[in-house]
């Protein structure tokens, strides 16, 4: 018999525990119960594989244990004239999981963590404890807030999907635009929080990255005929590929244009590229789509110098015109700067306006600087350090702003 | 079936709408309570009188007193309510998106505590 080692049901925890979570919710309308019993059944698990080896089909053991445990334990409390655990154990008397595979309910189990009656953090926090399967400690810890406000978080949601009667469904194709946009966007939210924390001293925690992707290749995997389900995951893929150059070996900051190339991680990229070559063929562009395509271009540029410019202006463009919000148009005009130059650039950034936006004053100063003005670009970089909450972005404008002459 | 109390919220001191517009909002609430019994949602809905007309009743040191006014000096306080019957929040939210624009006010949709029939 083969020996089961702790990795090994560690994996098996990070892939089947959503998806076990998923089918009891399913079967006991509950999520308290179907937590409770999956995270009991993984227990079990733990003490019992290394000495049995691993089942034929974890995830069916998993199911089958927690579902049973579950049971029992209803049945005890339906015994008390418990009347919510009489109400579970009645759904799931009507709802046997025989040995057949079970059907995948981890969309609905996502449409429901990312309701629009939960506020956002919250949609954040339920998503990644029971999709992810992440701890309440390891979500405090990522979003820097107390472990008993996090836990608070997470109950008083369970219980407001319990108690004002959110629904475990995938919504109806009339509300699925918006509501999917909902999930997409929590997802980048994990994302882009693992990518640059927006307080604290450490620049990332890939950790959130890697969950993040996980979410979307789960979304993907289930929303195949979504473009913007894929568009995200692209986009994910093709800024995680360049993870280990954003930073120097001392943890500051590096740009894209002096990042080392060669430290890109290929296996990423290629597959970042390929849904966006998918995505371009079935031309229905979205933000997320696009976005994955501006990345896909600068992953193409061998060196920085390489880089089409006026392909991604094109694109920054198209993404405008979606997505009219100030953040693209910056963006816009860090492209504009590379293809017509820092004058018509800094034409470009003064219509713009959006005062308390720290990256806002971080490009008009490397604008400011780039014309001359370094009086004004000073100024603009001291604006810009006052307004990140990152400490590694803090030092990377300061000493920007050191480096301007005279 | 899940029974939710859509709450309408009105400001304490905003401009007082045109009669035409009061007029207006008075047909839709209406035509929204008619399609709300023919879906057999409806179950109770009232408009309250302004909160100067409240009285506050209590047990202070041992003795019951009343007392003139609101019970909280609120900024916004309730002009009426709705009873539904819903299946889920899903479906008390799509009642409450028709409520607000009808009433021309905010509304918190609350779940009741005991669904009659559980």
């Amino acid at each position: 018999m083969r020996r089961v080692s702790d990795s090994e049901i560690e994996r098996v925890f990070r892939e089947e525990f959503g998806r076990a979570v998923a089918v009891l919710v399913r079967s006991f309308g509950d999520i308290d119960i179907a937590e409770e019993a999956v995270q009991e059944a993984f227990t079990v698990a733990v003490q019992r594989w290394p000495e049995t080896g691993l089942p034929p089909s974890p995830a069916g053991w998993i199911i089958t244990t927690a579902r049973r445990r579950a049971i029992d334990r209803l049945r005890g409390d339906a015994a008390r004239a418990d009347r919510h655990a009489k109400a579970a154990l009645m759904q799931a008397e009507g709802h046997p999981i025989d040995n057949r595979p079970v059907r995948d309910e981890r969309l609905s189990l996502i449409f429901t963590c990312c309701h629009p009656a939960l506020a956002t953090e919250v949609q954040v926090a339920l998503t990644l404890r029971l999709l992810g399967g992440l701890s309440t400690v390891e979500i405090a810890r990522a979003f820097i807030v107390p472990e008993a406000t996090m836990a608070q978080r997470i109950v008083r949601a369970k219980h407001k999907i319990r108690d004002a009667g959110i629904p475990y469904r995938v919504p109806a194709s009339t509300e699925l635009a918006g509501r999917l946009s909902a999930v997409l966007a929590v997802v980048y939210l994990i994302f882009n929080e693992g990518y640059v924390a927006s307080s604290g001293e450490r620049l990332g925690r890939s950790d959130l990255c890697a969950e993040a992707i996980r979410l979307g290749r789960i979304l993907s995997e289930l929303m195949p005929d979504e473009p913007e389900v894929l568009g995200l995951l692209a986009l994910m893929l093709l800024i995680h590929s360049r993870q280990r150059s954003r930073t120097t070996a001392g943890g500051d900051l590096v740009l894209l244009d002096d990042q080392d190339r060669s430290t890109w991680d290929r296996s990423l990229i290629a597959e970042g590229q390929e849904i966006v070559r998918a995505c371009l063929r079935r031309n229905q562009p979205g933000p997320y789509q696009i976005q994955a395509a501006i990345s896909a271009v600068h992953s193409e540029a061998e060196r920085a110098s390489d880089t089409d410019w006026g392909q991604i202006l094109q694109l920054y463009d198209q993404l405008l015109a979606v997505n009219p919000t100030p953040v693209v148009a910056l963006n816009r005009v860090v492209a504009l700067a590379q293809m017509r130059g820092a004058t018509v650039a800094l034409e470009a950034v003064d219509r713009l306006d959006f005062g308390e936006y720290y990256l806002f004053h971080a490009v008009r100063a490397d604008l400011l600087s780039r014309v001359g003005r370094n009086e004004d670009a000073r100024a603009a970089y001291d604006t810009a350090a006052a307004l990140t909450s990152n400490a590694v972005e803090r030092t990377f404008l300061m000493r920007a702003r050191d480096a301007l002459p005279g | 079936m899940k029974q939710y109390m859509l709450s309408v919220y009105h400001a304490d001191r905003g401009p007082a709408l045109a009669p035409e517009v009061m007029a207006a909002s008075i047909r839709d609430v209406d035509a929204l309570n008619a399609e709300m019994m023919t879906a057999g949602a409806w179950v109770f809905a009232g408009g309250l009188h302004n909160d100067s007309t409240a009285s506050v009743v209590r047990v202070k040191d041992g003795t019951v007193v009343t007392t003139d006014g609101p019970y909280a000096e609120a900024k916004e306080r309730i002009g009426g309510f709705w009873i539904i019957n819903a299946d889920d929040l899903d479906a008390a939210l799509t009642w409450a998106r028709k409520a607000t624009v009808a009433c021309l006010a905010p509304i918190e949709v609350r779940p009741f505590m005991d669904a009659p029939d559980a």
